[in-house]
């Protein structure tokens, strides 16, 4: 159908949002055909995730107009989102992993007051969505023992269930393998070809062009471009969203391969429900060089790392720092290991790297807060000692604002991340672990960070990089292996490595099936 | 979704917004006796008077305001580690056994002996029978919150037990021992110059002691920095390598042994023998002493002394106006408790809206 004689399934005019002192979208305008599969990119905080909330009732624009099917209206909550038939997948599902299937697709949809009749009809709706979009899932089965990918596929019956006719995805991919995404792109094509429209958010450029039919740019809270996906180009959407042209990186000197820094043999890691999650693996890191540990996230890269870093007790193998055994042996946990030049940046700074409800300076000092250079008079800890120390680090690295008594919550992402960065090669560190180097961190935060744990290699330091972000792990490492369900499925060196022999890999092809 | 709370300037956190709270339950207080036919002017009055109004009164309240101090910091002190110790009241029911002991057993020592000698056999039991669930949480995983009331009523039976068939002074027909030597009595005030006949005692001092004590070690030692990670996150605490266990294990006999205060005031300052009930609900107040006084030294000393104020202006009130039923104190207590501690941040909006009125 002619796209000019129906009314756009979603079209915004001029929205403004702010928060505080931060205008996160300005003067917004988009206009989402109805039956397309239209994406949104940009970097992170460009606005598409505050612009999706505000489409989802989460926040209420500041100025502006939505139409939905050219119809004005006013979304204040997801209730009303919901009854104009907008739905939303988050990036973390919304599922309860204890009940099935059918009970959560029945959750605010139950149907009168008592179950049976409503879980019978529903029932059969889920078979036929299933079949209508090659998507079936066992209605009974329970939430926890089922795939990701299942899941996901989910939360879009469950939203298809309500009756959505646009379907809002927010970074549907970061969790899924690259098979699994391809059944994503199938069912959201199906779904687009039965009438729905989809709306994709993503800063993954390459699922971009794989399947929408038209592209907008965010950057910097405004709406960039617009773009038909078969006119466009991957390095154009790039230079859109960044507002400049790639650098193309530059040249890195070869890696001066010094001593075997930190060696694991045979290395087996169970996480806290004791499932397996390391299987017996190898691993040595040189000073001097950058090993980057790729895969998709959950096969284990994250109880490696914790196992390294002393947090996790191994079941079995053996951990060598500086040649000397630190595994198995008394005194293996993370303080011990920093006293003997270790240094660790957690893979999920709120969880683990950072206290949020205290000062950047206390933050700053964390895991070494028995140091004697933060005591004063008595051996007390001294509070301007630790303030200075706060204040000294945050100028040195760039950390913004430059408050060591703001609360660390208050920092962003990015900052967060450069102060725990700073915090940790302050002491000028041997090893150095990193998970996750720039996960939610912007473009110029991204860069700076780099360029500090390249410093490191330079420096002669044993750099550990583990990152699901493939383009990271191309653009530091000097040897990559790369983690499939606890194991390495194969080491490439930077030279040999490309984005689709990683993909490969990461997916559990071996590395003989690929020579 | 929370937007991040908006800061408020530092006094009208830690002193206006608590006043405020304290003003509207007393406010509900006088509806409630103007409901039941009281004059709630005549009563509150009473109330103030018979806590502040005298020497005698104002002794009384420092009394009782001492058992609230230790009980607070005891739980104040978990609480930092995010441990929360609901066994205060079996700690110092353990501690008045230690104190007992020692007490009628050393009697022969010296007061400069016998006293620290008593305290420290309280300090320990109170600390034995807190780092027993801190021992269990930390290396079996059972829950500090369970444990503490479990062992709240095992300390209180095996007292009886004890005080009943063991410990009881030879013909007696009360359930107490003998009197402690004495050597063992702690100086009151009183005898240090204060007007008072009040039984407040050393222990007040010793209880202030014991919050500068807490002040330095949680706030200006490293070990409290590794407490307080704690309890801001343990997953922030096992990347930082701070030994949980054992920081479990510390905190919890370090609370038992603030808790064993009570038994030192009671016990050595006042009653000079051990007897059942000694500790009178004030391991629970502490609770909301602690809660009250945002788990800060310096809060828990100005709560414990608005609950100890209330605890004697009530007793004087039902004294001096019979009509009041005697309920009404325990229903101010929970009027502060619900608006301190539970509503505390119910006028926050409120007062933000005035004071950013007030910026602009």
């Amino acid at each position: 159908m002619p796209p000019d004689t129906v009314a756009p399934a979603i079209e915004l005019r001029g929205i403004d949002k702010r928060f505080g002192m931060v205008q996160a979208c300005r003067g917004v305008d988009l206009v989402v055909r109805r039956g397309e599969i239209h994406g949104i990119v940009g970097e992170n905080g460009a606005g598409k995730s505050t612009l999706m909330a505000i489409l989802h009732g989460f926040y209420q624009a500041d100025a502006g107009d939505i139409l939905v099917h050219g119809t004005p209206a006013i979304i204040r909550d997801s209730r009303d989102a919901i009854r104009l038939g907008i739905e939303m997948v988050h990036q973390h599902f919304m599922l309860v992993d204890r009940l099935t299937v059918l009970e959560n697709v029945l959750l605010g949809a139950e149907g009168g007051a008592r179950l049976a009749p409503g879980a019978a009809r529903a029932v059969a709706e889920l078979a036929r969505l299933g079949d209508a979009y090659g998507m079936r899932v066992d209605p009974h089965a329970h939430i926890e023992d089922l795939p990701v990918g299942a899941q996901q596929r989910v939360e879009i019956l469950k939203a298809l269930y309500r009756g959505a006719e646009i379907l809002i995805l927010d970074e549907p991919t970061g969790v899924l393998t690259p098979q699994e995404a391809d059944d994503l792109f199938r069912v959201l094509r199906a779904l687009r070809d039965r009438g729905c429209t989809v709306l994709l958010i993503t800063h993954k450029l390459r699922e971009i062009m794989a399947v929408t039919d038209r592209v907008s740019v965010m950057r910097a809270g405004r709406m960039v471009a617009h773009r038909d996906t078969a006119a466009t180009s991957v390095a154009e959407l790039g230079e859109l969203m960044i507002g400049r042209r790639l650098a193309a990186p530059p040249p890195r000197p070869a890696p001066r391969s010094g001593p075997a820094l930190l060696e694991a043999r045979g290395l087996t890691v169970r996480d806290a429900a004791g499932m397996e999650r390391v299987k017996g693996i190898d691993l040595v890191l040189r000073g001097g060089e950058v090993l980057g540990i790729a895969g998709v996230a959950g096969n284990g890269q994250g109880e490696l790392l914790e196992a390294l870093a002393g947090m996790r007790i191994p079941s079995a193998g053996e951990i060598r720092l500086h040649g000397r055994v630190v595994f198995p042996g008394r005194g293996f946990n993370p303080a011990a290991l920093r006293r003997q030049g270790f240094a660790h940046v957690p893979e999920d700074r709120l969880r683990s790297g950072l206290l949020r409800q205290a000062s950047a300076a206390d933050t700053a000092i964390l895991g070494y807060q028995n140091d004697p250079a933060y005591r004063g008079r008595l051996g007390l800890l001294s509070p301007d000692g630790i303030t200075a120390h706060g204040a000294r680090l945050m100028r040195d690295h760039d950390v913004r604002p430059g408050d060591p008594a703001l609360r660390s919550a208050l920092l962003s992402g990015g900052n967060q991340q450069k102060l725990i960065l700073a915090r940790e090669i302050e002491r000028d560190p041997a090893v150095l672990l990193v998970g996750q180097p720039t996960r939610g961190v912007d473009i110029g935060g991204i860069d700076a960070i780099h360029q500090r744990l390249l410093a490191c290699r330079a420096a002669g330091k044993a750099v550990l990089v583990v990152s699901v972000e493939l383009d990271e792990i191309l653009a530091l490492a000097d040897r990559i292996l790369v983690m499939f369900e606890g194991r390495f499925m194969g080491e490439l060196t930077a030279a040999e490595a490309s984005e689709q022999r990683l993909g490969l890999l990461m997916t559990g092809v071996t590395q003989d099936a690929l020579t | 979704m929370s937007a991040a709370p908006a800061t408020l300037p530092r006094w009208v956190d830690l002193a206006l917004l608590p006043l405020l709270n304290l003003a509207l339950a007393l406010a509900i207080t006088a509806l409630l006796m103007l409901a039941t036919g009281n004059d709630p002017i005549v009563a509150l009055t009473a109330l103030a008077v018979g806590s502040l109004g005298s020497a005698d009164a104002i002794g009384y309240t420092l009394y009782y305001a001492t058992n609230m101090a230790f009980t607070g910091l005891a739980v104040a002190v978990a609480f930092q580690g995010g441990l929360f110790n609901i066994g205060a009241e079996g700690q110092a029911t353990m501690a008045g056994l230690g104190v007992a002991l020692v007490a009628l057993n050393l009697e022969a020592l010296p007061a400069a002996l016998l006293v620290p000698m008593a305290m420290l056999g309280g300090a320990g039991l109170g600390a034995g029978c807190a780092a027993i669930p801190g021992w269990l949480q930390a290396r079996r995983g059972s829950h500090i919150v369970i444990t503490t009331i479990m062992f709240n009523f095992l300390a209180a039976s095996l007292l009886v037990y004890l005080v009943v068939n063991v410990l009881i002074a030879p013909g007696s027909m009360s359930p107490e021992t003998r009197r402690f030597a004495a050597a063992a009595d702690l100086p009151l005030l009183s005898s240090l110059g204060l007007p008072s006949s009040a039984p407040v005692n050393l222990a007040l001092l010793l209880a202030l002691l014991a919050a500068a004590a807490v002040w330095l070690l949680v706030w200006r030692t490293p070990w409290g920095y590794g407490l307080r990670v704690m309890g801001q996150s343990t997953e922030v605490a096992r990347y930082a390598g701070i030994d949980q266990e054992r920081t479990t294990i510390l905190v919890m006999a370090l609370s038992g042994a603030l808790a064993s205060g009570v038994a030192v005031n009671e016990l050595l300052g006042a009653q000079h023998r051990l007897l059942l009930g000694f500790t009178g609900g004030y391991g629970f107040t502490g609770i909301a002493v602690a809660l009250m006084g945002h788990n800060h030294p310096a809060g828990v000393l100005l709560a414990a002394l608005l609950f100890g104020a209330l605890t004697q202006g009530g007793a004087e009130l039902a004294f001096e106006v019979p009509d009041v039923p005697s309920e009404i104190v325990v229903l101010i207590q929970g009027l502060v408790i619900l608006f301190a501690g539970a509503l505390g941040n119910m006028l926050r909006p409120a007062l933000l809206r005035v004071m950013g009125r007030a910026g602009r």
